[in-house]
């Protein structure tokens, strides 16, 4: 009975595991090889060079560039998207008429494709057609030239990015909002707290969860940005939106340098590893208290 | 806790806030939608009228040339089939896997049974980026390569699949199953005549994310497509602007063309959205 039960068990995972073992297994194993092997795909053979290629990128400018640049992405984008989503959230929370319809126009780019969205705001910020830039003239603001403009072509790109994610995450604040028992705001009118005082005291600290969830989510998708790269500003004016992924695309699939590029992967890899594990020993030690 | 909330409020007077909040509301709804109201405004403007310095969101004289030439000009036709194929596809895998794997982690008792689930909620952790290069290989060591199989193949199973699959399989109540096996049923059975008619919320929430998904993925597909016969639409899209000369009313008809799908299934399917959404973030 409890063999056949295991037996079971482990017939029904096997094509899982299998695609496990293929697709993720392998690949971990054989990137982490090719991270020490000098390999050109377009030659047949390829050799071993010891740490030579993560050596090579400790001294490799526009790979120090592109992850600089990633870093203030993701803390930028970050920082809105926290900011945004959870005032969002509070709005989409209240009892108003329509709120249902709000909610689902709010969330709608976070079903729209990052290449569709790219795009059209690489029209929106046209310096010359785009709206952004004609709706500022209306109003008597030189725009600035936005991807055209090194100083200003990052910030064009947190700007796409938050008005994807902003609704998205929003949602999840929302679920978070809900999952607050009424009873505490109850109590704490009674007590004859106001809405501030609610928010600080019973909203804030019971929200660290999601708080927590949002900043990990928000700074592991944001270090991998890549498509809103790829379309708008291919990691320029100047490399001035190189970013990590961006770099270890060109790497691999434009020079095909796969040992390099693994070796980029890796510590991708790495760093969204203790990232995450800072995250939840800052976040995780408050949520407890 | 909610019906609470409610008629609280409606016993008391309206709160000034209440035009307040609306106004914000409306503030964000448009800054959402004019993206869009620019997109198909502008895939209906005539070549000439697209560059113009005055703001026309509503095109003086709508034309639907951006839509015949993108229809004869570029292979839009098969990019979206190609997409429906793959999402298609994916999907059928991601489904029937995800359930297959969720019902040993969710019901059955076997040795290892909480280390082997750890490991596949960890392997979420590995950016696909570090997967890319070697699954790439793969695909040239099998000859799959611009194939739909090397589509959809290496992400046929997903680990947020099996764990959405394990956390509603684990809200059902056991009652029926366990009559089931002592009446001596055997397990295909229990699953797939007990369980699976009560999957079907988790199933289709699972079906449209993933379809979804699998619709607007664009990394996995720039790398395994070669040939302009087997672009997905997204790929399309963004070769339609690398062009030497790109035509703007064009790329907005085609970009109108393959946002479309996602926004009407989303739209008709919205409470599963939210459902894949908050389990995502509560439980996670």
């Amino acid at each position: 009975m409890r063999a056949a039960e295991a037996r079971f068990a482990w017939l029904s995972l096997a094509p899982a595991l299998f695609f496990f073992a293929v697709f993720v297994g392998f690949p971990v194993a054989y990137s982490f090889f090719l991270s020490f092997e000098d390999w050109n795909l377009t030659a047949p053979v390829s050799h071993w060079v010891g740490l030579a290629n993560y050596e090579a990128l400790l001294g490799d400018e526009t790979f120090l560039r592109s992850l600089l640049q990633t870093t203030v992405f993701t803390f930028a984008i970050t920082a809105v998207v926290v900011v945004f989503s959870l005032a969002m959230a509070l709005l989409i929370n209240l009892k108003l008429r329509f709120i249902k319809a709000y909610r689902t126009v709010l969330y709608l780019p976070a079903v729209t494709s990052l290449v569709a969205i790219g795009i059209v705001w690489v029209w929106l910020f046209d310096p010359q057609y785009g709206l952004i830039n004609q709706i500022l003239r209306g109003i008597g603001l030189d725009g600035p030239l936005w991807l055209a403009d090194p100083d200003v072509a990052l910030l064009a790109l947190v700007i796409t990015a938050a008005w994807r994610n902003v609704g998205y995450f929003a949602t999840i604040f929302l679920a978070g909002l809900q999952g607050i028992d009424v009873q505490y705001y109850e109590a704490a009118r009674i007590d004859g707290a106001g809405p501030w005082a609610c928010f600080r005291g019973i909203t804030l600290p019971l929200l660290r969860p999601t708080v927590l969830f949002v900043v990990v989510m928000s700074v592991i998708l944001s270090f991998q940005v890549f498509a809103l790269v790829y379309v708008m500003t291919a990691g320029g004016p100047a490399g001035s939106t190189s970013v990590i992924v961006f770099y270890l695309y060109q790497q691999a699939f434009t020079y095909f340098r796969m040992g390099y590029a693994s070796a980029v992967g890796y510590v991708l890899f790495v760093i969204i590893f203790v990232l995450t594990l800072l995250q939840f020993k800052f976040f995780g030690r408050k949520v407890e208290a | 806790m909610t019906r609470q909330l409610m008629t609280r409020r409606a016993t008391r007077p309206p709160s000034p806030t209440v035009p307040l909040q609306h106004g914000l509301l409306l503030a964000a709804v448009a800054i959402t939608l004019l993206p869009y109201a620019w997109m198909i405004s502008s895939s209906f403007k005539a070549s000439g009228d697209i560059v113009s310095d005055a703001i026309e969101l509503i095109p003086r004289h709508p034309v639907l040339d951006n839509y015949l030439a993108a229809l004869a000009g570029t292979p839009v036709g098969t990019a979206i089939l190609n997409s429906l194929i793959m999402a298609g596809g994916e999907t059928i895998l991601v489904v029937a896997t995800s359930v297959l794997t969720a019902y040993p982690f969710a019901r059955l008792n076997f040795r290892g049974r909480d280390t082997v689930f750890l490991l596949v909620l960890g392997s979420m952790m590995i950016p696909s980026q570090v997967t890319m290069i070697p699954t790439f290989i793969l695909m040239k060591w099998l000859g799959w390569i611009d194939t739909y199989q090397g589509l959809i193949v290496p992400r046929a199973v997903t680990p947020f699949g099996i764990f959405l699959m394990r956390q509603f399989l684990l809200t059902l109540p056991r009652d029926l199953e366990e009559a089931a096996v002592i009446d001596g049923c055997g397990r295909l059975r229990i699953l797939l005549q007990i369980l699976l008619p009560q999957l079907g919320p988790a199933m289709a929430a699972l079906a449209i994310f993933t379809f979804t998904t699998s619709w607007n993925e664009f990394f996995w597909p720039l790398i395994v497509v070669q040939s302009e016969g087997m672009q997905t639409v997204q790929t399309l899209i963004a070769a339609l602007k690398q062009a030497e000369a790109p035509d703007w009313g064009v790329i907005m008809a085609v970009i109108t063309l393959s946002v479309f799908p996602t926004v009407l299934i989303y739209i008709m399917m919205q409470r599963y959205f939210v459902q894949s959404v908050a389990m995502s973030g509560i439980k996670g």
